[in-house]
């Protein structure tokens, strides 16, 4: 298939940045979206220009590094997947394709596609620790956890921090990020322990660095390949609340 | 980039969602009242100018009434901030193909929404509750200085055609913003559960239907038959 890239070009952090269009031709529908960049980066290369500069690395849905806004979709025209498991069948021979990096103001734009997520990194580190009991090897049964909240706690664990929520989001809140890192401690027992203060703490690192105020409008959930779901909103929010009103700190 | 909020995000937005079900709740009660504009009883007009005078002048009411203000500045001045807030956090550029996500028309453009409705309110205090405080005039009941709520109104509704239509318009635009706001309110407040969340929805729905469908029934009935 032929295809028409309009892929923004940015030298670097300060740099203003623009579109530029290039034609790809013979991309096989077989081939994921991230081999079709390869293709053209290669194009690119043997005209001895800069290839496009995009995040990747396990290519297989697991690490999150790649983040592309395709077509106005983050991760592209699919529903939960992530942007290395977008398939080219997805779009059609003739096809104009918008790339553009995350837009929000806590991701600014390192070159081209890449942006700087370091802000969830940030985030995670400010949850700190979780308490575990040190000694002998502790019985594989001595902690009971249900199977509902296990499973629960699994699902807000999928999360890879790849940052389609925020850039989803109209108010790039990373409400749905949060949620996830706060949930999966919260429902198991051993998150107990720091509970109060990771919420708090994790929830104040994130208006820090500058992420929006959630309105509700669930983009996140519907763009996060993940499939995080809201509810994990609600439970940050019930943590946040409960440690605010009844913990001393 | 950073940013320093003097409330945490989430507190923010528990303020904004309690002053809204406040608010929500006080529209009802402003539906029940209005309602018997309608010819519904022999006796509806003195049924809404005793409730118009009970609201106005039994005591508890009053403090109600402080509350009501209360809630209303408190709850459209978070929304402008959360909004500027995200604004920024959003930052200076957009993207150049706009979103494809299918998040509802209501849950995007509840600051517009907000902003419509704020106006129709504007207009509506300055229309009826300046009259009660003498910055505005309007017809006086009967050998009493307390305005005739009740005529004002039925003669907007009958002879004004262009109130009559903003009045319309203003309560579609909230059904716009309620029908967001009910199920949003619950979830802020962390109230998402798989038994419960299903039925606030409807009644989200419901509500956010049926109030403003309530509300414009009256004008469009002495539109009509006025
Ligand atoms: S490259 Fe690892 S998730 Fe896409």
């Amino acid at each position: 298939m032929d295809l028409k890239l309009k892929i923004w070009r940015q030298e670097n952090a300060q740099a203003k940045g623009e579109f530029k269009t290039y034609n790809v031709a013979g991309v096989s529908s077989d081939s994921s979206f991230l081999e079709m960049l390869d293709v053209l980066n290669e194009s690119i290369v043997d005209k001895v220009e800069t290839p496009v500069c995009f995040d990747h690395d396990c290519r297989e849905g697991i690490c999150g590094m790649c983040s592309l806004y395709i077509n106005g979709r983050p991760h592209g025209p699919d529903d939960a997947i992530t942007t290395c498991q977008l398939h080219m069948r997805k779009f059609k021979d003739g096809d104009t394709i918008t790339i553009e990096p995350w837009r929000a103001s806590p991701f600014p734009v390192i070159k081209d596609l890449v942006v700087d997520r370091t802000a969830l990194d940030s985030i995670i580190q400010s949850g700190g620790y979780t308490s575990a009991k040190t000694g002998g090897v502790p019985d594989a049964n001595a902690t009971l956890i249900d199977k509902y909240s296990s499973d629960l706690a699994m699902d807000a664990a999928s999360c890879i921090g790849c940052g389609a929520c925020v850039a989803a989001c109209k108010n790039a809140s990373a409400m749905l990020f949060v949620a996830a890192k706060v949930s999966q401690f919260a429902l198991l027992p051993q998150g107990q322990v720091e509970k109060t203060k990771r919420v708090q703490d994790m929830v104040a690192r994130m208006d820090e660095l500058g992420f929006g105020n959630c309105t509700n409008t669930y983009a996140c959930e519907m763009e996060c390949p993940k499939e995080i779901s809201v509810t994990n909103i609600a439970r940050m929010n019930r943590e946040f609340l409960s440690s605010k009103v009844c913990s001393e700190q | 980039m950073s940013n320093t909020k003097a409330l945490s995000s989430i507190t923010q937005k528990v303020i904004m969602s309690l002053m809204g079900i406040f608010l929500i709740m006080f529209l009802l009660v402003h539906l029940g009242i209005n309602l018997f504009l309608l010819p519904l009883t022999e006796n509806h007009r003195e049924i809404f100018l005793a409730s118009a005078e009970f609201m106005s002048t039994f005591p508890p009411m009053k403090i109600m009434e402080i509350g009501l203000f209360g809630g209303f500045i408190i709850h459209i001045l978070y929304g402008v901030i959360v909004q500027l807030q995200n604004w920024k956090s959003r930052g200076s550029k957009s993207y150049a193909v706009a979103s494809k996500t299918k998040a509802t028309l209501a849950s995007k453009t509840m600051i517009y929404s907000g902003i419509l409705v704020f106006m129709f309110l504007a207009m509506h205090i300055y229309q009826f509750y300046f009259v009660k405080l003498g910055l505005n005039t309007g017809p006086m009941l009967e050998g009493t200085h307390h305005p005739d709520f009740y005529k004002m109104a039925i003669d907007l509704f009958t002879n004004d055609a262009i109130f009559s239509t903003i009045y319309i318009l203003s309560f579609v635009v909230l059904y716009l913003h309620l029908s967001h706001a009910f199920q949003s309110a619950f979830q802020t407040l962390g109230w998402n559960h798989p038994k419960y969340t299903p039925i606030v929805k409807a009644l989200g729905e419901i509500y956010a239907i049926v109030v403003p469908l309530g509300f414009i029934s009256i004008p469009i009935y002495y539109m009509i038959w006025g």
